[in-house]
């Protein structure tokens, strides 16, 4: 006679809910493997943790994983101090809430020498603020694997990534000669200082992660969907205005209106879309017949063909 | 997909129409190869394009990066798939991309793999995963080497479904002829390897002709499906049948109490009650519980991530297996295996690799017995190192009791890679053929004066006889040659009365 899992002092117990279509289940599984395997192969793994959607999924997929235990690494923010009000707030409820080891880096650099997105433009500030900032935090930490949430289909150098990403003593990736990645065996021998970044979500789409989201009831923060916001329109593309550190410039006002965001970032990096999808189904329908990709909202990922080769050869997840 | 429209002209970018795949099937997995050039990358950038998963943003880049490539006008569709620096710079492909389509009927994983030789490995990479290839052959110059390579390996890993797509057809005047000819020796070719499941497709990758729309205009020849019809009906691998399999990733002990074992069922299926041996030890313990996130479930099925819990107190450890009573994998110390070499050092005779299968890591000595020769397809005694790129059988020689399948009886426990403990890349992918006989070193099947019997036998009940397990652990005794209902006659009618 099968015991119960309560009666074998598990915290938490989790909800029931209706099994998953064999698609999401299919990506689920393949997830949880290869958190798994990390976490047993590695001394010292870390999760990236951007609070974002894909971020969400992934600490879900991960408290799956290690189930009925804790999430045996801790969660790695690295803050640029430019992030939403909102995206704060739901970093520290969420790590309350699930009982999370969570480690938090800003790149000294930023207070010291001044560097904002308006001063140094979107490049030299995410190379300085994201990107150094990250090997600061992962040399810091000596971690030798990094989960990540980045997905094949967000952009053309991702889909070319394996799902164990190895990366030299100093974070490089060098995309012409990366191992092999056969199967489902991963290949996890690193020497020292050596590393690999780590993506369970590899194979999902974007509709993918909505669906999941859905199915599993996993909080986001409210940012994803459309409400009433203050916003300027500036190099076409639609900035949150409630940050006191945001200036207008001449000519510049602040409007109201019905909008959302696809991805979240800095704020003065990621472009808002008009919409009025305030809820998971009206996001999903939306997302159905949407003529444009999610990375079209962001300033980073615009600058030209291979810009996101760039940055990953440097260190960027 | 039904498609009424005609090919959209490039200047027209692609409307968005709502995803309505079905998502009550798994996701077909699939791979392009063939050689250098014939067009795979711009095979899968038309796909993409014509089944609108080309988002409009990512057309005006396309637009831009494409310059004026062609004489025909059209956008350059391969760079929606080179998508490093070094692949648009050179006009190849070196690494795989990963691409995700759907259609009406279902949802696709696309690998677009490398022809370059160089690139093998990244090829194979692709095809490990794969449940269909699609072979691309350039209608002008029909089979290479580096196709027959290509198809040999993705057979070898176990895709038993194939498109032909004889490609640039357009250059070839439309020409049926040459279209037949290359279908007939691949089908020859195909036999060879033990496939049987080929669709053979005319195609202009760059004019979409025969990708997603048909070509009745130009080809009024062929009346055979699109690419897109061939795939929408192709079946995703089934669940790996035989005993259960359950490669221990870690095990959990939250609490004094609990102890469970994670890891992925890689075979069968379990359910509470059953009765399991662990491997290597031996130990038999009983199934109390499947413990999920979810709910405590009442079975588990291959490709589930689980949790096991047993009914006592064993010796369990990451790199265990957790199986079925009946139906037991093979435990040795010799086994046979072929494999793809895949780095520039080759496979050395002798050397100690590290060896990763499932969860477990040992150490292995690799001595070569053959290597297939791709111009023949027939394999040559070969004892010294195995150069990179080479397809070569392999004797592998463990220090530790090793537990493995047969790969064409499961794809996962039947499967390993080779590390170099020098640089600590992967240097070969290998596929389990069978156990060795140990006693005394000697090949069973090399005993003198044995008697022997050739059947010859429909392919579906050959298919079932080798999928036993008496035939599975005796595989290496065992020679087994496919050819024509015909060829078998002959061969019969050849060799005298006395079989
Ligand atoms: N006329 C014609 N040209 C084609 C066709 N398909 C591909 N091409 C051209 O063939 C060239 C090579 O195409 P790719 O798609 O890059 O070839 P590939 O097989 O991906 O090459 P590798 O990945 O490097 O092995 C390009 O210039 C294409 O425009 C076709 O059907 N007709
Ligand atoms: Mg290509």
């Amino acid at each position: 006679m099968p015991l119960s899992v309560q009666e074998t002092e598990v915290k938490n117990p989790p909800v029931s809910r209706p099994p998953l279509d064999p698609h999401l289940k299919a990506l689920e599984n393949e997830a949880i493997h290869i958190f798994r395997e990390v976490a047993a192969e590695f001394e010292k793994p870390v999760m990236l943790y951007s609070i974002g959607k894909d971020s969400s999924v992934l600490l879900h997929l991960a408290r799956k994983a290690f189930y009925p235990g804790r999430v045996p690494f801790p969660l790695l923010h690295v803050d640029t101090t430019w992030k939403f009000r909102e995206m704060i707030e739901f970093r520290d409820q969420i790590a309350e809430k699930y009982d999370l080891d969570l480690v938090v880096h800003t790149n000294p650099r930023g207070a010291e020498e001044g560097i904002t997105p308006f001063s140094h433009g979107s490049a030299l500030y995410t190379d300085i603020m994201k990107t150094e900032a990250l090997r600061q935090a992962l040399d810091a930490g000596g971690y030798d694997a990094a989960f990540g949430g980045a997905r094949r289909d967000e952009e053309a150098s991702r889909a070319k990534e394996r799902i164990y990403s190895f990366r030299t003593p100093d974070h490089k990736w060098d995309p012409r000669n990366q191992r092999p990645e056969l199967w489902n065996v991963y290949n996890g021998m690193v020497r020292k200082g050596e590393s690999v970044r780590a993506f369970p979500l590899s194979n999902w789409t974007e509709v993918d992660i909505w669906r999941y989201i859905q199915a599993e009831d996993i909080p986001l923060v409210p940012l994803y969907y459309a409400a009433e916001r203050p916003y300027v329109e500036r190099d076409g593309m639609m900035i949150l205005a409630e940050d006191p550190r945001l200036e207008l410039l001449p000519g510049e006002t602040v409007q109201q209106g019905m909008i959302r965001f696809r991805t979240l970032g800095c704020f003065p990096l990621t472009g808002a879309i008009r919409s009025t999808a305030s809820n998971l189904e009206e996001v999903i329908a939306e997302l159905e017949i949407a003529t444009v990709s999610e990375r079209q909202g962001r300033a980073i990922d615009r600058d030209q063909s291979g810009s996101m080769e760039k940055k990953k050869r440097e260190g960027y997840f | 997909m039904t498609a009424t429209a005609t090919s959209p002209s490039a200047t027209i970018l692609p409307f968005a129409e709502p995803l309505k795949a079905v998502r009550d099937t798994r996701p077909l997995r699939l791979i392009t190869c063939g050689s250098v050039d014939d067009g795979k990358s711009t095979l899968i950038g038309r796909l993409l394009w014509d089944t609108k998963a080309v988002k409009e943003d990512q057309a005006a880049t396309l637009a831009r990066d494409s310059g004026g490539q062609n004489d025909l006008g059209l956008p350059d569709f391969a760079l929606l798939l080179d998508g490093l620096q070094a692949e648009r710079e050179q006009g190849i492909t070196i690494d795989v991309a990963y691409r995700y389509f759907s259609t009406d009927r279902r949802s696709f994983i696309v690998a677009d793999t490398p022809g370059h030789e160089q690139y093998t490995r990244n090829m194979a990479t692709g095809a490990s995963t794969a449940d269909l290839a699609i072979l691309l052959a350039d209608a002008r110059a029909g089979l290479l080497e580096q196709t027959r390579r290509h198809a040999t390996i993705a057979s070898l890993m176990g895709i038993r479904q194939f498109v032909l797509a004889v490609n640039k057809i357009d250059l070839v005047h439309y020409d049926k002829a040459v279209f037949d000819r290359i279908s007939h020796d691949f089908r020859e070719f195909a036999l060879s390897l033990g496939v049987r499941q080929i669709t053979a497709i005319p195609m202009s990758a760059l004019k979409g002709e025969n990708v997603v729309y048909p070509a009745d205009a130009s080809m009024p020849w062929y009346d055979g499906p699109t690419l897109v019809d061939a795939l929408e009906l192709a079946t995703v691998r089934s669940t790996q049948a035989g005993g259960f399999r359950l490669p221990v990733q870690r095990v959990v002990r939250p609490g004094e109490s609990f102890r469970g074992y994670q890891g992925t069922v890689a075979g069968g299926s379990v359910k509470p009650g059953d009765s399991v041996v662990i491997l290597p030890s031996g130990t038999v313990a009983n199934v109390k519980q499947i413990v999920t996130f979810d709910l405590v479930r009442n079975a588990a099925v291959a490709g589930d991530a689980i949790t096991l819990v047993l009914d006592r107190q064993v010796d369990v450890a990451r790199g265990d297996v957790i199986v079925s009573l009946d139906g037991q994998p093979m435990t040795g110390h010799h086994f046979d295996a072929q494999l793809v070499s895949l780095q520039p050092g080759g496979i050395e005779p002798g050397k100690r690799y590290w060896l990763k299968s499932g969860s477990r890591r040992q150490r292995v000595a690799v001595e070569p017995i053959s290597q297939l020769e791709l111009a023949t397809g027939k394999w040559q005694p070969h004892a010294s190192t195995l150069a990179m790129n080479a397809i070569g059988k392999v004797r592998l020689s463990f220090e530790e009791l090793a537990v493995f399948d047969a790969y064409d009886q499961n794809r996962s426990t039947g499967a390993f890679i080779l590390i170099d403990p020098d640089t600590l890349n992967t240097v070969a992918g290998g596929m389990i053929i069978a156990k060795r006989a140990e006693i005394g070193g000697i090949h069973r099947a090399d005993a003198p004066g044995g008697q022997r019997v050739v059947l010859s036998l429909p392919a579906d009940l050959a298919e079932q006889l080798m999928a036993s397990e008496l035939f599975a652990n005796r595989r290496d005794e065992t020679e087994v040659k496919r050819m024509t209902a015909k060829q078998a006659a002959d061969l019969f009618s050849n060799a005298g009365g006395d079989i």
